[in-house]
C-alpha cells in the first residue's frame, strides 16, 4: 500500500477529528475514545481541574507583569494553554517524571513548584527550578525538544529499575513538547527509541499552532499525531483546550505505559494567546482574527461554563478560586521582588561533582579579585 | 602483570566495571552482538544481558539524550560513539545537557555518564573516521576530557572515567587499539595513578614535549632521535586534557626552559594552543624560547593516502625541538 503526503489535511487549527467532551460553549459531549476514561470522573475533579487553570493563568499573567515591570529577565506565557497543562499533569502520580519544556508553568505547578522556584529562572537567579527529585519534575528545558530524550532514557530506567536493587515500579516518564519541537532530530529520536524499547513513556505535545512565528503548517504536512504511528506509537489528537479531554487521553495513555504496553503520543491542539516568550511581538506574523477565533474557545471560560450550568459552582466558590490565585500571585510578587542574590562566587560551586583543582584556582582568583574591591572600598 | 593490547584491556575494564556495579550500563551503535565495530565490547552482551548492553537504534544524539535519562533515573551509563566523526550530532546533548546538568541543578542531578571516543588518523580511514574532536570538549565547562596513549591507562583510566561522578569524554586513540603493553588487572583501581594527572614518560633536560594519545609514541621516536644527536627530551603524556595537570608540566618547564607541544588535531584553538598559554604564564621568566607547536595543519582531515602529512611526525617534532633550541633547523635560511 502507498501512503501519499497529503495535500488537504491541515496540521494546525480546524483540521479532521479532535476528540471532545467540552464544548467551547460548555456543554458535555461524548467521544466514544475518551468516555472509558472519564467516566467515574465527577463535578469534584472538574472545579478542582477548573481551580487550576485559574490559578495557572493568574500565575502567568503575574509572571508577564513582572517582566514588564523589569523585575523578570524573561517570561514564556502559557495563557490558552492551561487545559493541556492542567489535564494531562492532573492524571499523573507523584512517582512518575515529568520532563516539561519552558511554557509548562501550569504542570509545574501542579507538581508542587513553590513561588521562589517559579519565579527564579525567569529572574536570572538560578538556571533550573531547583532539585528535580523533590517533585520528580526536571527544570523548564530551554533547548527545543532535547527533554524529550531525558524522559525516554529515564523510562529505560523504569525498565531497569531492579537492577538498582529496586522493585519493578508502573513508574511513568512523561515528555512535554511543542508543535516546533515536533521539528527536532531529538523529537524523533526519542519517539524511534521509545519505540524500539518500549518504554513506559508519555509524549505530550503542545501543538500552540506556532513556533516563534512559524505557523505549524511550515513544520507539517500532516497532523503531528499522524507521525506516531509511523513510529509503531498511538496517539490521540484531543482539543488542547478542552480540560476533561486532555485528562482523560492522558489517563489512557499513561494507563497503556504503566501496563508494559509501551510509549503514547498525544497532540493537544491549542493555541498560544500570548507572544512566545515577552521578548517577542506577535502582531508581526498573526492575524488578529485568528486571535479572536481561539479566544472563543478559552479552556477555562467553558469549564466555568459548565460548572455554573450543573450548579456545582456558585458565586462564593468562584470567588474562593479567584481570592486562591490572586493569593498565588500575590506570594509570586512577594518572593520576587524579596529575593537576594546568592554570593558570587558561589557560580564556580557544583560545575563538577568531584574537586576539580584549575577551577578551584581559579576560584581562589577571582576571590582574590574580589577581596582586593572591598578593601579598596573601605 | 598481563601483556594486552589497548583493545583488550578496554574491555577488561568494562567487564569489570558491568561485574562490579549493577548501575553500569553500555550503550551504543553494535555494541551487543557485535562487540562493536573494534570489538571493544566483545562478549559483554553474553555475560551481562540486553539488559545491560544495549543495542541501540543508529542515533548519536539519541543514544547520549536516553544516556541523560537514565543517568536521572541513578544509571552510570557507557556510551560508545562510534567513531570520532559520529560524535557531532550528540554534540548538543553533551555540551548543554550533559555537561551542565549538574551545574544547573545545582548539584541535585548527577549525570556520571563515560562516553567513549574511537579516536583520531593514522588507520587508512575513510572521511569522518579519523577526527580529533577533544578541543571542542575541553572548551566546556563541565566535562573532564582524557585521552589514553598505553593499554594500562586504558584500563585504569576508563575504570576511573566510569566511577566518576563528573561526565568524562573519553579518547581511545583507534591507531592503538592493537599495539600490545603490560596490564596489573588485578591491581586495585585506588593504586592507579589518578586520571587527571599527567606523566613524564621519559625524563629530559634539554626540552619538554608535550603531548598525548597515540603521539606520545611518535613524541617518544623523536626523544630517541635526538638523544642520538645529544639532546636530551623529557617526553610528557597529558592523560587529561581537561583539567591539565599544570604542576607537572611546569615543573618540567621551568627545569629544560623549553617546549614543544604536539597533537594530531588542527592547532588552532586547540590544546596545544591552550597549553601553550598555560606554559607561558606559569612559566614565561625560566622560558630560553616561546613554546611551540607541531600539530594536524588546519585543513579538514586530508584523504587517507595524504594523512601522513598531517599527522605530526618524528621530523617535524624535531625540527620544532631545534627551533626551541636555537639550532639549525629546516626552515633556516628560508626566505622571510
Amino acid at each position: 500500500m502507498t501512503y501519499l503526503p497529503s495535500t488537504t489535511a491541515d496540521p494546525g487549527t480546524d483540521m479532521g477529528p479532535v476528540a471532545q467532551v467540552i464544548t467551547p460553549d460548555g456543554e458535555r459531549v461524548a467521544d466514544a475514545t475518551l468516555e472509558p476514561w472519564l467516566h467515574e470522573v465527577g463535578d469534584d475533579v472538574l472545579v478542582g481541574l477548573y481551580r487550576d487553570m485559574v490559578r495557572t493563568r493568574r500565575l502567568d499573567r503575574e509572571g508577564v507583569a513582572l517582566q514588564r515591570q523589569g523585575q523578570l529577565g524573561l517570561w514564556a506565557p502559557c495563557e490558552g494553554q492551561e487545559a493541556v497543562q492542567i489535564g494531562t499533569a492532573r492524571a499523573l502520580r507523584a512517582a512518575d517524571f515529568v520532563f516539561p519544556s519552558y511554557r509548562e508553568s501550569g504542570v509545574q505547578l501542579v507538581r508542587g513548584a513553590t513561588p521562589t522556584e517559579l519565579i527564579q529562572v525567569w529572574r536570572g537567579e538560578e538556571q533550573s527550578m531547583g532539585d528535580p527529585f523533590a517533585r520528580r519534575t526536571a527544570g523548564p528545558q530551554i533547548i527545543i525538544g532535547a527533554q524529550t530524550l531525558h524522559a525516554v532514557g529515564y523510562a529505560m530506567g523504569i525498565q531497569r529499575a531492579e537492577a538498582l536493587g529496586g522493585v519493578a515500579t508502573d513508574d511513568v516518564a512523561v515528555a512535554y513538547f511543542g508543535d516546533g519541537a515536533s521539528s527536532q532530530g531529538d523529537v524523533n529520536e526519542a519517539m524511534v527509541f521509545a519505540a524500539s524499547f518500549g518504554a513506559p513513556v508519555v509524549f505530550v505535545c503542545s501543538n500552540n499552532q506556532w513556533a516563534i512565528s512559524e505557523p505549524v503548517r511550515v513544520q507539517s504536512r500532516t497532523p503531528l499525531a499522524a507521525r506516531a504511528p509511523a513510529f509503531g506509537i498511538p496517539s490521540l489528537r484531543v482539543d488542547g483546550n478542552d480540560v476533561l479531554a486532555c485528562f482523560g487521553a492522558m489517563r489512557w495513555a499513561l494507563e497503556r505505559a504503566r501496563s508494559g504496553a509501551g510509549p503514547a503520543y498525544i497532540e493537544a491542539v491549542t493555541y498560544r494567546m500570548g507572544p512566545h516568550t515577552t521578548a517577542d511581538d506577535p502582531t508581526r506574523y498573526r492575524d488578529p482574527a485568528e486571535l479572536e477565533r481561539w479566544r472563543g474557545r478559552d479552556p477555562i471560560a467553558r469549564v466555568h461554563a459548565l460548572l455554573r450550568a450543573r450548579g456545582a459552582l456558585d458565586d462564593e466558590a468562584a470567588a474562593d478560586i479567584a481570592a486562591d490565585a490572586d493569593r498565588l500571585a500575590a506570594d509570586v510578587r512577594e518572593v520576587c521582588l524579596s529575593y537576594r542574590t546568592r554570593d558570587p562566587l558561589t557560580i564556580f560551586d557544583e560545575v563538577y561533582a568531584e574537586p576539580h583543582a584549575a577551577l578551584e584556582a581559579e576560584r581562589r582568583a577571582y576571590a582574590a579579585y574580589l577581596d582586593g574591591f572591598e578593601e579598596g572600598a573601605s | 602483570m598481563t601483556e594486552l593490547t589497548m583493545a583488550k584491556a578496554l574491555n577488561a575494564a568494562l567487564g569489570s566495571a558491568l561485574a562490579e556495579d549493577p548501575s553500569v550500563l553500555i550503550m551504543g551503535e553494535d555494541v551487543g552482538t557485535l562487540g562493536g565495530v573494534f570489538r571493544i565490547t566483545d562478549g559483554l552482551l553474553a555475560t551481562h544481558g540486553a539488559g545491560r548492553v544495549i543495542d541501540t537504534p543508529l542515533a548519536e544524539s539519541g543514544i547520549v539524550g536516553t544516556a541523560v535519562g537514565l543517568a536521572y533515573r541513578g544509571f552510570r551509563p557507557v556510551v560508545e560513539i562510534q567513531f570520532d566523526g559520529f560524535v557531532y550530532p550528540a554534540f548538543d546533548q553533551i555540551v548543554c545537557q550533559v555537561a551542565k546538568l549538574h551545574y544547573r541543578t545545582r548539584g541535585a542531578v548527577r549525570m556520571p555518564l563515560t562516553v567513549r571516543i574511537p579516536w583520531a588518523g593514522g588507520v587508512g580511514a575513510a572521511e569522518h573516521h579519523s577526527e580529533s574532536p577533544e578541543a571542542y570538549f575541553v572548551h566546556t565547562s563541565g566535562l573532564r576530557v582524557v585521552a589514553v596513549s598505553n593499554p594500562s591507562d586504558a584500563h585504569f583510566m576508563l575504570r576511573q572515567a566510569i566511577a566518576c561522578d563528573d561526565p568524562v569524554v573519553f579518547f581511545e586513540p583507534k591507531r592503538l587499539y592493537h599495539v600490545k603493553g603490560e596490564v596489573d588487572l588485578a591491581a586495585p583501581l585506588a593504586d592507579a595513578p589518578p586520571m587527571g594527572l599527567a606523566r613524564v614518560v621519559r625524563p629530559g633536560r634539554d626540552a619538554t614535549v608535550v603531548t598525548y594519545g597515540a603521539q606520545v609514541a611518535t613524541a617518544l621516536e623523536a626523544a630517541e632521535a635526538a638523544a642520538d644527536d645529544g639532546v636530551s627530551l623529557e617526553v610528557i603524556d597529558l592523560r587529561s586534557l581537561s583539567p591539565v595537570d599544570y604542576d607537572t608540566i611546569a615543573a618540567s618547564v621551568r627545569r629544560t626552559g623549553r617546549a614543544v607541544i604536539t597533537h594530531e588535531a588542527p592547532g588552532e584553538a586547540g590544546v596545544g594552543a591552550e597549553v601553550a598559554a598555560g606554559i607561558t604564564e606559569r612559566c614565561f621568566h625560566h622560558l630560553e624560547a616561546p613554546p611551540l607547536r607541531v600539530t594536524g595543519h588546519d585543513i579538514p582531515y586530508p584523504p587517507a593516502k595524504l594523512e601522513r602529512h598531517h599527522l605530526p611526525d618524528l621530523d617535524r617534532i624535531l625540527d620544532a625541538v631545534d627551533r626551541v633550541l636555537d639550532r639549525p633547523h629546516s626552515l633556516a635560511g628560508a626566505a622571510q
